[in-house]
């Protein structure tokens, strides 16, 4: 027995042998190692993120390693792995790696360099707005979960209304009237905090019960917004609202962002229904342990797992929408490439220059693909119900 | 065993009063319009530094008149109809909700009937006991960590410095309410509320945490509310005891008064079910009937349907609470009359 001990150290005081201890990610590691496919996605996906990492540095600046914008009309439509010709080339034209390895486009733009560009669009697309989604996610369905009973009342919406109201007035410079409303909200906020009682309940003091009459509760407000939210078919939504902003990348993650964030909301206020009434949570409490710690120290980190299994498909079909988009010539504006418009320009070419469709293509599929078992990965290792042993 | 030398300790403090006192609570919860009254104006009080017991069996509102101190009746659906809980003098259920969270786990601890479940399992145990010091407390991590080991120390956990680095799933349910129990006292408070501690564990290690409980009560001078089901434990800890039935106070005394002369027939009946040595082989007594439903509770005398000796007027009112002397009280005037006033039973029954 005493051999088992990893560092060979004799007893501790006691005389108590223990059994070799893990810590909860060394077990769940342990378990994800299994799952061939997961490992697999796991590889791709670190493989991707250093490949986009490195193609920021590689592809920017004033004069870029590899360059994705260099137009070589007399090399257009190359195919992978053809070398250059030497000759009607300048020296600072030929490619860095000696051979077009992906090819070249109708303009002569070496596909291996603006892949590498593209690819960091597809990553920080993919993770920004996924982010996004989740911090909105876990805040709204924290709310609804955990605040879900208390009311909203006529107060509330009024305020709302007001402050909201004067936010657009002084953004849009009507900033006297716009003060007025915002001070005016703030004031009825302050009289529905001030007139409360320790437990919440309505008006102590009389008057202005108007104010105090409830029409909803907070739970029921936050989940008909979901399911609103739900009933949009997100990518029209999505088309109309970059059709309408100006189109740049940080506009598509925003975007993007704003319209997934449903799924985690869902997921963090069923957890957070069940979390609530766990002896620990009562327990924390009676330690008095405030609501907002409770929120964020305890449930959130129990509440997590099924939201970073759905951030990780998140990401997967975050980036599809991204490459959908740059593909219908709503995203990320040229000559910026990402592998939605390198895709896009390639479809005219789809006979002559299968490589523009199919390096995007492809690049996207196992991207994807690398994500989603990823993500199935995950969700084997953290749900304990879907484990196979 | 404890039984006779527990009364000097009931002697009152009446320069300080109570600690704690609750005074006719009333805790109903509402659930498809029926209104349960699960606290159905109890009153009772803890001394500092003494051990007091609610007894009583499932549903009685034991728990419910813990978590009312605390403030922790979830409202909806529980209501707090009436009543105060005073405690130091302030009246707890008047008090704002930031107040009450700095007296929570400050100077009013709970420990929860569940270690199974009542430690958070993402974080570990030296984690949670560091987090009970430093919500109350401005100390740095080294400092809280130090007491944290301290802590597990004193409630006799071995090796307490790699334990405090094992999450709960690592421990067995009696160290785990050992840490609870850490937790609970973290900030030395004055008053600790324990929810049938030791009912989801095995018979010795209940025996290994009741006499914690003593040691710790002994060294911090800390009073203990101790809620139970379990007549033995009572008979173990208890300074005084209430006996509780169906939402109210049936019965108060030390232990003497409560295991040798019970007045209350309600408690007569829970000792004639315990077994016992001396009627070996003869099959245990068992209290008739059931515990009223809390939304419909008989008139009169909540126990009336159940009672060997019920009368007439214990259908019609309420039955006042009795006094028997020397803190001897029962919620049963047909026991007083016979007890006290034997001559004039006649007139009083006719």
């Amino acid at each position: 027995m005493e051999m088992n001990r990893k560092d060979g150290t004799a007893l501790p005081e006691g005389g108590v042998l223990e059994a070799p201890r893990r810590t909860l990610f060394q077990e769940n590691w342990h378990l994800f190692k299994k799952n061939r496919l997961a490992l697999a996605g796991l590889v791709i996906f670190i493989i991707f993120f250093f490949v986009a990492a490195a193609g920021v540095f590689l592809t920017s600046g004033i004069d870029p390693v590899f360059n994705p914008a260099l137009v070589r009309l007399q090399e257009k439509l190359r195919p992978p792995l053809s070398k250059p010709n030497l000759e009607t080339l300048k020296p600072e034209e030929v490619p860095t790696l000696g051979i077009y390895l992906f090819g070249t486009d109708d303009l002569g733009r070496d596909v291996f360099s603006r892949m590498l560009q593209g690819a960091w669009v597809s990553l920080t697309v993919g993770f920004v707005a996924v982010g996004i989604a989740v911090v909105i996610g876990v805040i709204l369905g924290g709310i609804a979960g955990y605040y879900g009973h208390r009311q909203i009342r006529l107060g509330h919406l009024l305020a709302a209304v007001l402050i909201g109201g004067g936010t657009i007035g002084i953004l849009s410079g009507r900033t006297a009237a716009g003060v007025l409303m915002v001070l005016f909200g703030a004031a009825v906020s302050a009289i529905l905090i001030r007139m409360e009682d320790s437990k919440g309940r309505g008006p102590i003091a009389t008057g202005l019960p108007v104010l105090f009459l409830n029409l909803f509760s907070a739970d029921v407000l936050i989940t008909g917004l979901v399911d609103i939210m739900l009933c949009f078919p997100v990518f029209f939504l999505i088309l109309t609202v970059v059709a309408l902003l100006p189109a740049s990348m940080y506009n598509i993650m925003i975007v993007i962002g704003l319209t997934s964030w449903m799924g985690s909301a869902r997921f963090i206020r069923a957890e957070f229904l069940s979390l609530r009434e766990q002896d620990f949570v009562t327990a924390a409490k009676a330690l008095g342990v405030s609501d907002w710690r409770i929120i964020f120290r305890h449930m959130v980190p129990n509440a997590m797992s099924p939201v970073l299994v759905s951030a990780t498909i998140g990401i997967a079909s975050a980036i599809l929408i991204e490459a959908g988009l740059s593909f219908l010539g709503f995203g990320v504006p040229p000559p910026h490439a990402t592998w939605g418009n390198i895709l896009s320009s390639g479809k005219d070419f789809l006979f002559d220059a299968p490589w523009l469709t199919f390096v995007p293509g492809f690049a996207v599929l196992t991207v994807v693909l690398a994500f989603n078992l990823f993500g199935e990965g995950l969700r084997e290792v953290l749900n304990p119900k879907l484990r196979e042993r | 065993m404890g039984s006779s030398m527990n009364i000097q300790s009931s002697i009152r403090v009446p320069e300080n009063g109570p600690l704690l006192s609750v005074q006719d609570l009333k805790v109903f919860f509402h659930s498809d319009g029926k209104i349960s009254r699960a606290l159905d104006g109890v009153s009772y009080e803890v001394r500092a530094g003494e051990t007091v017991c609610l007894v009583g069996e499932s549903g009685c509102g034991k728990t419910v008149s813990a978590l009312a101190i605390l403030g922790l009746v979830p409202q909806p659906p529980g209501e707090i109809h009436g009543g105060e809980i005073l405690f130091k003098g302030k009246n707890l259920l008047t008090i704002d909700e930031e107040t009450l969270q700095g007296l929570r786990g400050k100077e009013i601890s709970m420990i929860f009937q569940e270690p199974m479940t009542s430690l958070n399992p993402v974080f570990t145990i030296g984690d949670q006991i560091e987090e009970a010091i430093m919500v109350h407390e401005a100390v740095e991590k080294a400092e809280a960590h130090r007491r944290a080991i301290e802590l597990l120390t004193d409630v006799g956990i071995p090796s307490p410095e790699e334990r405090a680095k094992d999450y709960p799933h690592n421990l067995s349910g009696g160290q785990r309410q050992r840490v609870m129990i850490a937790m609970a006292l973290a900030c030395k408070p004055d008053l600790v509320i324990a929810d049938e501690p030791t009912t989801a564990l095995d018979v010795t290690i209940q025996d290994q945490i009741l006499h914690l409980f003593r040691d710790l009560k002994e060294k911090r001078h800390m009073a203990l509310l101790y809620i139970t089901h379990n007549l033995s434990v009572v008979a173990e800890i208890a300074d005084r005891i209430y006996v509780m039935y169906s939402g109210t106070i049936a019965e108060v005394g030390n232990v003497e008064h409560i295991f040798r002369d019970p007045f209350h027939p309600y408690t007569m009946g829970l000792l004639a079910s315990l077994p016992s040595r001396t009627r070996k082989g003869q099959s245990l007594y068992s209290i008739p009937g059931a515990v009223p439903d809390p939304a419909y509770k008989p008139h009169g005398c909540p126990f009336n349907p159940r009672c060997p000796y019920v009368q007439e007027s214990c259908r019609a009112e309420f039955p006042e609470m009795c006094d028997f002397g020397d803190d001897h009280f029962a919620r049963c005037p047909i026991t007083y009359r016979r007890r006290k006033r034997p001559l004039n039973n006649e007139e009083d029954n006719p």
